[in-house]
């Protein structure tokens, strides 16, 4: 049987976290009822005219300048024509002959090692608004609140082989974008959203297949699908001495298969021309310094960091880093504690743990940074015992209680009473005179059974090395007596 | 010589500029984009190679927002023009098979 | 001094002295529009009712110096491509036949300020495509100078409305012509601004960077006086500009001719030009020398590329514009139609005139695949060479002379048989679109049916100054120029 390769080439659609729409000051605000915010730049009313958000060509360029992109520095927007009812206007405001960004590249790291993905372009467009189907009267409804929404399309070169590549590269984009602030790329509210381009070639031929592009995919899980799904069904056709059509194909993942969006009405003759309404863009290399230079820390070089300065090994730098959010959370504790290593385990334990416990999503996750601190000072101080700071930070997680104050009302907290050790042990001797004779005997076995007698009826107010303490101090005082 | 319009390509304009026309409306609008471009053929007698396309007169600054929010709820003003609506929607045909 | 023949700032003149109130000028242009608008037709729709009230409002406003401005208490006309909150606005086309607009055009929002009194929405070619105001899916506007004769176009129903005493003044908007062709054609005066200079928000847009906003009015001071109401930066509009020369009716003060340079391209009067046309025309270069301007001939060698230019890119622009009338948010929606695709089909089929859909049609094709380069992009190649002409040209000169059109008003019913052939009428206009120049026509004689004859006087970019000092000395030594209210030749 012959051997097939897959090319995969991605392009990505990324919401961009501005407050406002690309052309409108109306809120992108996710989720508010349907049609509210809108106005007649983004229902594309007669008249209206588009003025372009600054910090949509700030972001593109922190985007573009992460992906180690060249900018060009003289940019348009060309109007994209195509009739369909989400797209009020019938044309969508995207770039086409000047994209902002393009000739870049992002490292990606599979199990077979790291490689660099290749960025063609990297351009900003408006998002479209959203069709849902109407049973009731068998027709569709058009809701705006998302036309107008900004987006970069980052569209890359043919570099990905597998779909571990392709969701190597995702994940790559989407921390890179986390990390900039520039989105917060959410597959399921739809703020990131990829379309395929594949095809597939025998090993070892240096020409490209035709290639088809599929639609239509919200989840990691459904693009590894699709991929399978798709590279199995061209390597079907080929086998049988069939063509592979280029065409656009829309992913069920319901059903794990594909079908064409064909349509004679569909003439895919976009008609691109640059937009009147929008004049040009200038980017100053000033522009680009003042951005290159106020670019936040990005993972690998926050790894590298955890690593060096933290003394952390790679992998929970790696863990630790895999969020920004989480990492600054972390950061955060590190710092008010005093101990990177301490807080890492903490982090690497507790936090991600209660985070899948829970089913969290790690960007959710949120307690004060002092709270935590607290609590790993005060095991550090034997004020509480490891058992009970556990079931704090849990509160703390929950519900971001104040530990110190806490543990103090709920009689957690390690007491240096000596009075109240001796108390609890004198009355524990009495109630078993059978062990305290072995123990006094010189049993060693016995001398557990007191300390977890003694834990017990403390309940974590007293360390375990102070019980032992005074167990050791009691038999010697008895044996003396 | 200039492009011959024939049949197809008013087809495929109509279909790109969403317009159903009468055969007879069909065979007229062929004439009349006939004699257009064969009338704009003319620029190709000027020499333009080397010409920058001028798409803007205009347009050595920068036009930007900021990014503040500035508009409210407007639904009922939006939605009053539309020929068809339904819960604060606008209503269209089916769109997806 | 009668209401009737008074200019908009005389009339605002008089209401700020006292003599003449608010209402006074308001319920004269309705007068006019009762006697005359059953055989003008310049109007799609009137608002008597909301004018009357809104004079006793700026009749106060004046009283109390709200309102303070030279044109305050003036009735204006506006043509129907520009957006009134709450009002219709069809753009004389089928397809926006229930249209009403939630929000103001910027120009709306300026006349308010200035105190203007909105009297209604003027005719138009649908979707300012034509040349005669006979494409209006309302009806032909007649000119007020021979009711059988067209008022041209596309601000036809602005220019005849001025023309016929049925408003002190009027907005109308240039594409390729369609301010300074009509005011030719119905002996008025009107300007085509640098573009940017006033916002085309809430103008709807037939082909984006052509189209300007601009005044017609009597005479070349209350064309000035109204430019200064409506120019002015729109954080709005991208490609409006933030200008600090707007104070235009200072630049009319001084009538001086005496040193201004003059060309005049010489193809421009070469073949297609009607005599009459070219005698008032050259008529009009002797009372210029005479006053001690220089006037010199000179080539434009782009001028035969000027139209294919323009149709090529202002159809490309219209087709993408015009996209957005589909029968889903606003406007006209076929009856009956089976899917999605059907009804965006018959919606436009239907709610189109033919000239729109033509438009539409080579607009689309233009843009293709295949055929962008070769035409649309040749296109904007060719627009560059044309700039680059005129840029020469104003090296040299400080206004540019020109015939508005090559014929005077044509009858009605002549013009649309032939497409193209009106399309040829548009040549001396277009230029002026595809470089953002500024124009301004101003009437100079008529033909010996006694139809108006206008000449245009194009100036640089953000050279409005010179060419409304040039039309301002070139009108007081023409002397006053008839109107159709009393006929035939009174200087």
């Amino acid at each position: 049987m012959k051997q097939y390769e897959t090319v995969i080439g991605l392009e990505v659609h990324v919401e961009l976290a501005t407050k406002t729409k690309i052309f409108c000051g109306c809120s992108t605000e996710f989720g508010g009822a349907p049609n509210t915010h809108t106005c007649p730049v983004c229902t594309g009313m007669p008249g209206s005219l588009p003025v372009l958000n600054r910090q949509v060509v700030e972001f593109a360029l922190k985007a573009g300048i992460a992906a180690n992109c060249q900018i060009n520095q003289y940019c348009k927007f060309d109007r994209k024509n195509y009739f369909y009812p989400d797209n009020p206007q019938n044309y969508q405001i995207s770039q086409l002959y000047l994209p902002i960004c393009h000739d870049g590249w992002v490292e990606i790291e599979t199990s077979a090692g790291k490689k660099k993905v290749r960025i063609h372009e990297m351009h900003m467009e408006e998002d479209a608004g959203k069709l849902i189907h109407d049973e009731w009267e068998d027709c569709s409804l058009v809701d705006y609140n998302r036309s107008g929404v900004p987006l970069i399309e980052i569209v890359s070169e043919p570099d990905m082989r597998s779909s571990e590549e392709v969701i190597a590269y995702l994940e790559k984009l989407r921390c890179m974008m986390q990390y900039l602030g520039v989105s917060d790329c959410k597959l399921q509210e739809g703020s990131m959203r990829a379309d395929v381009n594949l095809s597939v070639r025998e090993v070892g031929s240096e020409t490209f297949g035709t290639r088809t592009e599929m639609k239509n995919l919200n989840s990691f899980k459904a693009i590894a699908r699709a991929i399978e799904g798709e590279r199995e069904r061209q390597i079907e056709l080929i086998e049988e001495g069939r063509a592979v059509v280029q065409e656009t194909r829309r992913w069920d993942d319901n059903k794990e298969s594909s079908h064409a969006m064909r349509s004679k009405e569909d003439a895919k003759d976009y008609r691109y021309f640059p937009d009147p309404d929008l004049p040009p863009i200038h980017i100053s290399d000033a522009w680009i310094d003042e951005i290159r230079s106020s670019q936040p820390e990005l993972r690998e070089e926050k790894q590298l960091r955890y690593q060096q300065e933290f003394e952390l090994p790679a992998y929970d730098a790696g863990i630790l880093t895999e969020s920004r959010h989480l990492s600054e959370l972390f950061e955060e504790v590190a710092n008010l504690c005093g101990s990177p290593k301490k807080a890492a385990n903490w982090f690497m334990g507790e936090v991600l743990r209660l985070t899948k416990d829970k089913g969290l999503d790690v960007e959710k996750v949120s307690f004060t940074p002092e709270h935590l601190s607290d609590l790993i000072q005060m095991v550090e101080k034997k004020e509480v015992s490891a058992q009970n700071a556990k079931k704090v930070f849990e509160k703390v997680f929950d519900e971001d209680i104040e530990p110190v104050s806490y543990i103090e009302e709920h009689g957690l907290k390690i007491v240096e009473d000596t009075g109240l050790l001796n108390d609890t042990l004198q009355k524990i001797m009495d109630e078993n005179p059978g062990p305290l004779e072995e123990l006094l005997g010189g049993k060693e076995k016995v001398f557990g059974f007191f300390v977890g007698k003694m834990m017990r009826e403390l309940k974590g107010k007293a360390s375990p090395d102070a019980v032992r303490e005074a167990i050791v101090k009691e038999v010697e005082k008895r044996k003396n007596q | 010589m200039a492009k011959i319009i024939d049949d197809e390509t008013i087809e495929n304009v109509c279909i790109l500029a969403k317009l159903s026309l009468t055969d007879e409306a069909k065979e007229k609008a062929k004439q009349d984009m006939q004699k257009m471009l064969d009338y704009v053929e003319k620029l190709d007698e000027l020499d333009t190679d080397g010409v920058e396309p001028l798409s803007h007169i205009f347009g050595d600054e920068n036009v930007f927002r900021e990014d503040v929010v500035t508009n409210g709820d407007n639904r009922e003003a939006m939605l009053m023009n539309a020929p068809k609506e339904k819960e604060g929607q606008y209503q269209v045909p089916k769109t997806i098979g | 001094m009668e209401l009737e023949t008074m200019t908009a700032l005389e009339l605002a003149k008089k209401i700020r002295q006292r003599q003449v109130k608010v209402s006074d000028g308001v319920k004269e242009v309705f007068d006019q529009i009762e006697k005359k608008e059953g055989k003008v037709h310049a109007y799609l729709d009137i608002y008597k009712k909301d004018a009357l009230a809104r004079a006793k409002e700026v009749e106060k406003g004046i009283m109390d110096g709200t309102y303070t401005g030279p044109l305050a208490g003036v009735p204006i006309a506006v043509k129907d491509n520009i957006c009134i909150k709450g009002k219709k606005t069809t753009c004389a086309s089928k397809i926006l036949e229930n249209f009403v607009p939630q929000y103001n055009a910027e120009v709306i929002d300026r006349l308010e300020k200035a105190g203007m009194i909105i009297i209604g929405k003027t005719n138009m070619d649908e979707f300012a495509m034509g040349s005669t105001t006979e494409t209006s899916a309302y009806g032909v506007t007649r000119n007020p100078w021979n009711l059988e004769h067209v008022p041209g176009g596309s601000s036809g129903g602005s220019c005849a409305a001025v023309a016929a005493g049925e408003a002190y003044l009027a907005l109308g908007s240039d594409t390729g012509g369609s301010i300074r062709q009509p005011s030719s054609f119905c002996g008025v005066t009107g300007i085509k601004p640098t573009y940017g200079t006033v916002s085309r928000y809430g103008l709807v847009a037939y082909a984006s960077s052509l189209d300007q906003i601009g005044p017609v009015g009597k005479d070349v001071a209350d064309c000035a006086a109204l430019l200064e109401v409506i120019a002015g930066h729109d954080p709005k509009d991208s490609t409006s500009l933030d200008r600090k020369d707007l104070d235009f009716s200072k630049s009319i003060e001084e009538k001086k001719l005496l040193g201004m340079k003059f060309g005049v391209p010489k193809e421009f009067l070469a073949k297609g030009l009607d005599p009459e046309v070219k005698e008032a025309f050259m008529d009009t270069l002797k009372v210029l020398t005479s006053q001690g301007a220089i006037v010199e001939f000179f080539a434009v060698e782009t001028m035969e590329y000027m139209i294919p230019a323009y149709y090529i890119i202002a159809s490309a622009e219209a087709s993408s514009n015009l996209e957005r009338f589909d029968g889903v948010k606003y406007g006209y929606r076929a009856a009956e139609y089976e899917g999605l695709h059907d009804m965006y089909k018959k919606t436009r089929t239907e709610g189109f005139g033919e000239e729109v859909k033509r438009r539409i049609m080579l607009g689309s094709f233009v843009l293709s695949s295949g055929y962008y380069d070769a035409y649309y992009l040749k296109a904007l190649r060719t627009k560059a060479l044309i700039k680059q002409e005129f840029d020469r040209a104003f090296d040299k000169y400080d206004v540019i002379l020109a015939p508005a059109a090559p014929y005077t008003a044509p009858k009605i019913g002549e013009s649309l048989k032939d497409p193209l052939a009106m399309y040829l009428g548009d040549i001396y206009t277009v230029a002026v679109n595809l470089c953002g120049l500024p124009g301004i026509t101003v009437p100079c004689g008529q033909d010996k049916a006694g139809m108006p004859i206008g000449v245009q006087m194009i100036g640089n970019c953000f050279g409005e100054h010179k060419i409304l000092r040039a039309a301002a000395a070139y009108e007081a030594e023409r002397g006053v120029f008839p109107t159709p209210l009393k006929g035939g030749r009174e200087a």
